[in-house]
């Protein structure tokens, strides 16, 4: 019975660790830019955000997979369609200006293929209350869809869901962690 | 086979209090500085797999309110009031003696009698004989721990209730399993009732403690559930577009409070559970969610933002004027009633740190009772003397409780996994 303890315990440390050294990695990718100008927080991609602890945001797991056989420029690191994480501030369901080049992409990507769906993802850090949170993201996940219709993207390809803070993208109960999961995911859907 | 099962384990490691039949451990890790001698002598007992004595020690001793004798300091180990000696638990500085017997009535049925001492009047407070079967043996025991706690200090147990909880489990290879679970308060016989891989939310049980309302988004997005905990039937009884999500039971039972976003901006709605008949309570262009009835079934405290920042807001469940009740602190969210209406407890941040908080109805002055950075979830336990919480700490979730003065604190370890959103039942 100890012993089963004693391996629940590594068990868990090694996740916990796993998550810690992740989110160390992703900060190196955070350096050339502060957090307040945002620049270089959409460098960092979904993928590289979900590696070595395994939340199965649907971004990750299904559409993810399905958004990059959507064309090579899915895949090109130096095209906005390749970025399909928008980020938020604090208590915030603003777009910021870095992330318009992204969400033009997406919404021209739209507009050219009508058979296209997309759904947005809200998601929240885990401070506060969960159910505020759920709230918290369902506006983000809106911001977007609004500068999407605003550009002309048709209604009827895109859905919203928010998540709040039951999917975070890494675990942690640091600042480094809580950017990373006020976000938005921009989930292609096969139909 | 399951029953099977589980009388073999608890025959195998009977010896062992807490085992990992548990779900939850429950360590008291700080209780009252008056805490009150009792001494609980091993029953005697006949052929039962169920250490009836040792459960009502653990009970009492987890509460907070008792120093529990161990057993290599007692004197003697009576087991009728015969034989009971006062001068030695005098002598030994025990407040309180309980001693009994468990006795094989045969065809299943066990007869349990206790006995309840004021060792120094010396004289008996609470005597009962019971009957139970093989399979409610822990039951009669917690029942035993809520008679005599009750006697000793005034106030109803709770060693009966059950507690609901969320788990995650990591099913490996990046998938996870998200489990509604109901456990006995003291975390034993953990039942899963729900379970996906999807997220799981807001467990909130019916006033008769029947049914469970709660969250899933296993369909890929948010609907609202009711389930009969008896037969595991449930039924879909929300799922608009946009946010279905935060269900509370009226305290008649007959409706749900719930907030919904199909109209624009996250509303409370009041859902009439046998009509289907849907009322919209709240009609602000802010986030409204998280209501809460107050106990007479009059009120309704909800969360909302309209004021820039989270704060708690009161309207009558009838509809009509919506009145912010909490000035202090930037952040105020999840509020619920005390069983008697006149305390809030709710989330209560300060842009940093996000703790529990109880909040005097008459006056509107608020008390922070935790000491964690991130808190949530906060329940109170049906005599109203507890709040169960969820609390964080690297990178995992586990339940903690607090007395409502502060004074007793209680960690709930779980063997395996993430716990978080605890609800005790009623």
């Amino acid at each position: 019975m100890k012993l089963n303890k004693t391996i629940v315990a590594i068990a868990i440390s090694a996740v916990f660790l796993s998550a810690c050294s992740d989110t160390d990695e992703k900060d190196a990718s955070l350096t050339d830019g502060n957090l307040n100008a945002n620049s270089g927080i959409n460098d960092a991609s979904t993928n590289g955000l979900n590696k070595g602890y395994g939340m199965n945001s649907s971004a990750m797991n299904g559409n993810g997979d399905y958004a990059s056989t959507l064309g090579p420029e899915f895949n090109d690191p130096n095209n906005p369609l390749s970025k399909r994480t928008i980020y938020f501030m604090l208590d915030s369901s603003e777009v910021m200006p870095d992330f318009i080049t992204v969400i033009s992409a997406h919404s021209q990507y739209l507009i050219a293929n009508p058979s296209q769906h997309i759904t947005l993802e809200g998601n929240g850090d885990e401070r506060g209350s969960r159910e505020y949170n759920i709230a918290l993201g369902e506006l983000r996940a809106k911001s977007v869809s609004s500068m999407m219709k605003a550009r002309g993207v048709s209604e009827s390809q895109l859905n919203i869901v928010s998540y709040g803070e039951e999917k975070p993208a890494v675990l942690g109960n640091n600042e480094a962690a809580w950017e990373k999961n006020r976000r938005v995911e921009l989930a292609y859907q096969p139909r | 086979m399951n029953f099977f099962n589980q009388v073999f384990f608890l025959v195998a490691f009977s010896l062992f209090v807490t085992n990992s039949h548990a779900a939850l451990t429950i360590e008291i890790s700080e209780g009252v500085s008056s805490a009150l001698p009792v001494a609980v002598v091993p029953f005697s007992s006949t052929g039962a797999s169920v250490n009836i004595s040792a459960i009502v020690n653990a009970d009492l001793e987890r509460c907070g309110y008792f120093k529990m004798m161990a057993e290599q300091a007692m004197p003697s180990k009576p087991n009728t009031a015969a034989t009971v000696n006062f001068n030695e638990w005098q002598a030994a500085s025990q407040n309180y003696l309980v001693i009994g017997q468990l006795a094989d009535g045969g065809s299943g049925q066990y007869n349990v009698q206790f006995q309840l001492f004021d060792v120094y009047k010396s004289g008996q407070l609470l005597g009962y004989r019971m009957t139970s079967s093989a399979a409610d043996l822990r039951k009669t025991a917690h029942h035993i721990s809520d008679l005599i706690f009750e006697k000793l200090t005034g106030k109803k147990g709770v060693f009966s209730g059950r507690i609901a909880y969320i788990t995650t489990t990591n099913l490996g290879s990046k998938q996870q399993s998200q489990q509604l679970q109901i456990a006995d308060a003291d975390g034993f016989n953990p039942q899963t009732i729900a379970s996906s891989v999807e997220p799981l939310m807001s467990p909130s049980w019916s006033p008769d403690g029947k049914k469970i309302a709660y969250v899933s988004f296993e369909r890929k997005s948010a609907a609202i559930y009711v389930q009969t905990l008896a037969s595991g039937e449930r039924t879909r009884v929300a799922e608009f577009p946009g946010i279905n999500g935060a269900p509370a039971w009226s305290p008649d039972g007959t409706r749900l409070a719930l907030t919904l976003s199909k109209d624009g901006s996250p509303d409370i709605f009041i859902l009439n559970l046998s009509s289907h008949s849907l009322t919209k309570l709240t009609k602000s262009f802010a986030i409204d969610t998280e209501p809460s009835w107050s106990p007479d079934g009059n009120t309704i405290v909800f969360t909302s933002d309209r004021g820039g920042k989270p704060q708690i807001y009161m309207v009558s469940s009838q509809g009509g004027d919506e009145k912010r009740l909490t000035f202090s602190g930037s952040y105020n969210a999840r509020a619920s009633f005390s069983p008697d209406g006149r305390n809030l407890v709710m989330v209560h941040g300060n842009g940093n740190d996000y703790r529990i908080a109880i909040m005097d109805m008459a006056n509107k002055s608020i008390n922070v009772l935790t000491s964690g950075r991130s808190d949530e979830s906060p329940s109170f336990a049906p005599n109203g003397s507890m709040i169960l919480y969820a609390s964080k700490k690297g990178g995992t979730g586990f339940l903690s409780a607090v007395s409502i003065d502060g004074k007793i604190q209680q960690k709930l370890v779980f063997n395996s996994g993430e716990v978080r959103e605890p609800s005790w039942g009623p």
